[in-house]
């Protein structure tokens, strides 16, 4: 259907898109590539040399990489799994006929808005503090042992707070699906007399699939690579050094860019292999 | 729109981008710029960010010639390093007015690379105790002018109140080689223990090492904070000045923190001694200062020297002095403040000069080390390593792995670290 | 839905989810009214909930210290302008992918998804040395096009979603009628894309506005937008609750204000094409 000529104005009009883009990824790309074989230590007076696949080797045989890669997998899965169960629930709940309902909407979708910064800072001092946070002060008045949470309780406190930043996202989304949800062929389920989770689980889970995927996609782009919130609260420490943070470490505090590279290096492998991962159940679910 | 037009319109006038870190001394001094555009007709843009941020910050800069900053903030580490890599503009040729004999020699000594001074100590510190007099009193003992671990271990026990919320001892056990990595290192110092033998090789696998650690962490369990593993200088600070905090080994600085009764809950009943020792003929105290330095290849180097000696002459002294009192002079980084009639009557000066001047970077442990520097070692590989090690013990502070563990680990990753900027 | 539900029902619908939206909106909540509170009130205990002296001292500080004006300024050039570029350029590329398929459309689509996987932070050295060249660190025109480049892949992807559900008869229908390849974007596609593009412009500007790595690292003085700016607020000495929880406000109150006036926008936005 599409002429010849319709064709061509189309790639014209894809073009500076894909040529920004593919400039924004292969200039640093190769540029970590260079690095990652050099030993390019900048307090030491920069580039001294070709390393071979020295930065490679001693990067994935440092102590701290699996348990990296660990961590980032359980806080990128535990998040997924808080804010797409919470968001399911959030989303059937705000569809629910109610007052003010525009006025819910808007709190439960605040957190959003706030600056990743901020939000560490404001959960970390105001409600984690083991002594002055709002949580001490609540555990206290039950009579209980406050919580020692970034230290004790770390991977779960970051999970915690991340999870309270995307489930606006992922209940905003899911909450436009479950809006267009055929109510009659739920009516009628429910005349068939069928209970309700079975009436979710075949009718209102199917249909959101499609929405569940985007967010799925959509949050494990960002959450791979979150990093103020650790950055502000744990600063790496009580097993929350993603593979992310570890970079960090390698580039910032050890001054030690070739390493880091290696690191990027790999990092770019596990998330194309999240990716790839991701395409497949995205990918099917995409085919329209 | 006000920003660029105000920009624009002063083209020709020198402005200078100083980086420096959000310590409250650093706050007065951006409060009082206008006293050095005044004098020199100088604009001043300030960038004041979190320690940690201002680091990696300063240092991505400087190690690309980035040109960002006329003038940083950096510490005692940053400086011989980067002093010795020629990033940093001589501070030897600064006007006699700004007399630069008046440096502390040990903090001059810090700051400099082969006798040549890179950077300009803004206020200097070593740590020192700062205990609560009517606790102690409370626990019927009296603090000695120079304590050992065991007394303070002894005080720290009689002094906790569980019930009141009040804590023996609080000290440093946050991540991070700036902070709990600081406070043990120095602590490790006065139990015998070093990062390095001569050879560079890490000792994490003496005995020294696990008595510091045990020592601690048997010592803040018993009387520390909930959470200690999470605390810093400010999460310290804070405690202390709320009450919450019977001794407090930390910065010589914050004793005009916890002795402004504007801030402070318990401002009239704090004392000081000298941080303490094991009878190993070393104490526990650390050497820093923050200075300012101004990077090779500014453009604006004769401003940037102007401003360096008015913000760490003795006339800002006296302009803080006037504006604010005594108490709240930057210290410790000039002899004549501790000459000075006015400033006797502070009651935490005398303590802060004898705790500078009983720390020795050049010979700050008791078997020989390679090393410069009390709580750090100044080579570039550091702050890396002693951030992961400080990790591994914070964890071993918070419960989640054993002492010996955490020594394992850190054993491993320093000579690994070593290993690969070449020292072994 | 056209069910009848009893009273009761839309009652305890109403409790329920009031409780959840307020318990969820909390923390915001408690960080605006701890930064009326003097830093003693701010971790009395028990706290302080509403019944206290109210106080705008924390903002002095903090308007004292800092040039917020400069700050807020920054932000909003920076996340304005990077997203108007960006939607620039991605409107023709989401058109042509909507419209005129091809087979590698998806896989296009996709890779450009996953360039926002690489971490920033193993690029900063390039990056920074890149800026270095080219002389645009510390300017905004610098940030705006990193800022740009790291949305353009979601902007690009929204757009794509809402132009897909435009029904392609009506494109047909236009064309048949002899319009113009320029006529049939103008008068046809715009009007019906428009809601969608507002959307999408929304979502970035959020995003944008909220980016910590490079608005942080690429920026001294001059170009600092609100991030850096709190940057400087979170650790200082002693007390600090209450003017940190001031400083945070100042931060997101920006935003948080365009959200909720725009919220019904970003509902739709939101869709990434879920709906089906």
């Amino acid at each position: 259907m599409a002429t010849q000529q319709s064709r061509s104005a189309a790639r014209m009009m894809l073009a500076p898109a894909v040529v920004l883009l593919l400039a924004w990824m292969l200039v640093p790309l190769i540029m970590t590539l260079w690095f990652s074989f050099r030993k390019f230590l900048p307090l030491r007076g920069g580039d001294l040399g070709f390393a071979g696949f020295d930065n490679y080797t001693r990067f994935i045989s440092s102590s701290a990489f699996w348990p990296s890669v660990q961590t980032t997998l359980i806080i990128v899965g535990g998040v997924l799994l808080i804010t797409i169960v919470l968001g399911v629930i959030l989303a059937l709940l705000l569809d629910q006929p109610m007052w003010g309902q525009g006025v819910v909407r808007i709190l439960v979708i605040a957190p959003f808005f706030v600056m990743p910064t901020v939000s560490a800072l404001v959960w970390k001092n105001m409600f984690m503090d083991p002594v002055n946070g709002l949580f001490a002060h609540l555990w206290k008045f039950f009579g209980a042992e406050p919580i020692q949470w970034l230290s004790q309780e770390s991977l779960t406190s970051i999970v915690m707070i991340v999870s309270w930043q995307w489930l606006p996202f992922a209940t905003l989304i899911l909450l436009t699906a479950v809006q267009s949800l055929d109510s009659e062929q739920l009516e009628a389920a429910e005349m068939d007399g069928a209970p309700y989770l079975k009436r979710f689980w075949y009718i209102v889970l199917p249909h959101l699939s499609r929405a569940i995927t985007i967010v799925l996609l959509i949050q494990t782009i960002f959450l791979l690579s979150i990093f103020a919130e650790i950055f502000v609260t744990t600063g790496g420490a009580f097993g929350t050094k993603t593979l992310t943070y570890l970079i960090f470490q390698r580039v910032l505090e050890s001054q030690n860019v070739g390493l880091g590279s290696a690191g990027g290096v790999y990092a770019i492998i596990l998330a194309n292999i999240v990716a790839i991962f991701l395409m497949r159940i995205v990918g099917k679910n995409l085919d329209t | 729109m006000l920003a660029g037009m105000a920009t624009s319109a002063s083209a020709q006038d020198t402005t200078l981008t100083i980086a420096t870190v959000n310590n409250g001394d650093m706050i007065r001094m951006q409060g009082l710029t206008d006293d050095f555009t005044d004098k020199t007709g100088h604009k001043v843009e300030w960038v004041t960010l979190e320690e940690n941020v201002l680091r990696q910050r300063v240092t991505t800069d400087i190690s690309t010639k980035g040109g960002a900053f006329d003038i940083m903030t950096i510490g005692m580490y940053e400086t011989p390093i980067w002093g010795a890599n020629g990033w940093l503009v001589p501070l030897d040729d600064l006007s006699d007015d700004y007399n630069a004999d008046d440096i502390l020699p040990a903090m001059a000594g810090g700051l400099s690379h082969d006798g040549t001074l890179y950077a300009a100590p803004f206020y200097g510190e070593s740590s020192m105790i700062m205990y609560r007099t009517d606790l102690m009193e409370k626990a019927g003992m009296e603090m000695p002018e120079a304590p050992s671990w065991s007394f303070i271990a002894k005080a720290a026990r009689a002094m906790t109140d569980r019930e009141n919320e009040i804590n023996g001892i609080c000290l440093r056990g946050k991540a991070g080689w700036g902070e709990g990595g600081a406070f043990i290192t120095a602590m490790s110092n006065s139990f015998g223990a070093r990062w390095f033998d001569e050879d560079w090789n890490a000792q994490f696998d003496s005995r020294e090492w696990s008595d510091t650690l045990n020592f601690y962490k048997n010592m803040m369990d018993d009387a520390g904070p909930p959470g200690y593993a999470t605390n810093g200088f400010n999460e310290n600070l804070s405690l202390f000045q709320q009450g919450k905090c019977g001794m407090w080994i930390d910065a010589t600085v914050a004793a005009s923190f916890v002795t402004n009764p504007n801030d402070s809950e318990v401002a009239d009943s704090v004392g000081f001694a000298l941080a303490p020792d094991n009878g190993l003929g070393k104490r526990s105290n650390w050497l820093w200062a923050w200075a300012l330095a101004i990077p090779a290849g500014t453009q604006n180097e004769d401003a940037a020297k102007e401003f360096i000696e008015w913000a760490t002459s003795t006339s800002y002294i006296e302009l803080v002095a006037e504006k604010e009192g005594w108490a709240n002079v930057p210290p410790g980084a000039r002899i004549s403040l501790y000459e000075n009639e006015n400033y006797k009557d502070v009651p935490f000066a005398k303590m802060t000069l004898d705790s500078i001047l009983s720390a020795d970077p050049n010979n700050s442990t008791v078997d020989p080390s390679p090393y410069v520097g009390v709580q750090f070692a100044a080579i570039p590989e550091f702050a890396g390593i002693a951030t992961d090690v400080s990790q591994e013990f914070s964890a071993a502070y918070a419960g989640q792995q054993t002492i010996e563990e955490a020594l394992e680990k850190a054993q491993a990753i320093t000579n690994d670290a070593m290993e690969a900027a070449g020292y072994r | 839905m056209a069910r009848a539900v009893s009273n009761n029902r839309k009652l305890l619908n109403t409790v329920i989810a009031w409780t959840i939206g307020i318990l969820i909106f909390f923390p915001i909540l408690w960080t605006i009214l701890t930064s009326f509170k003097t830093e003693a009130q701010a971790i009395a205990d028990p706290p302080v909930f509403l019944f206290f002296d109210w106080t705008l001292e924390n903002y002095e500080v903090v308007q004292e210290r800092s040039n917020y004006a400069r700050f807020l300024w920054n932000s909003i050039i920076i996340a304005g302008v990077s997203t108007i570029l960006g939607l620039i350029i991605a409107i023709p590329a989401a058109w042509s992918m909507a419209f005129v398929p091809s087979k590698r459309t998806k896989d296009i689509l996709l890779w450009m998804l996953s360039t926002k996987m690489l971490p920033a932070v193993g690029v900063l050295y390039p990056i920074y040395l890149i800026f270095i060249e080219l002389g645009i660190l510390d300017t905004r025109i610098g940030l705006i096009v990193v800022v740009m480049l790291i949305n353009l892949p979601i902007i690009v992807w929204m757009l794509y979603t809402y132009f897909k559900e435009i029904p392609g008869e009506i494109l047909e229908a236009s064309r048949m009628d002899g319009a113009s390849l320029k006529d049939e974007i103008l008068y046809v596609l715009a009007p019906m894309a428009v809601p969608g593009i507002a959307s999408t412009l929304l979502l970035n500007f959020i995003l944008a506005w909220n980016e910590a790595f490079w608005t942080l690292n690429l920026t001294a003085a001059k170009a600092a937008p609100l991030t850096a700016f709190i940057a400087s607020y979170s650790s200082p000495e002693g007390l600090f609750f209450a003017k940190l929880s001031a400083a945070s406000t100042m931060a997101i109150a920006p935003i948080l204000i365009l959200g909720w006036f725009s919220q019904k926008q970003l509902v739709r936005g939101l869709t990434f094409g879920a709906v089906k």
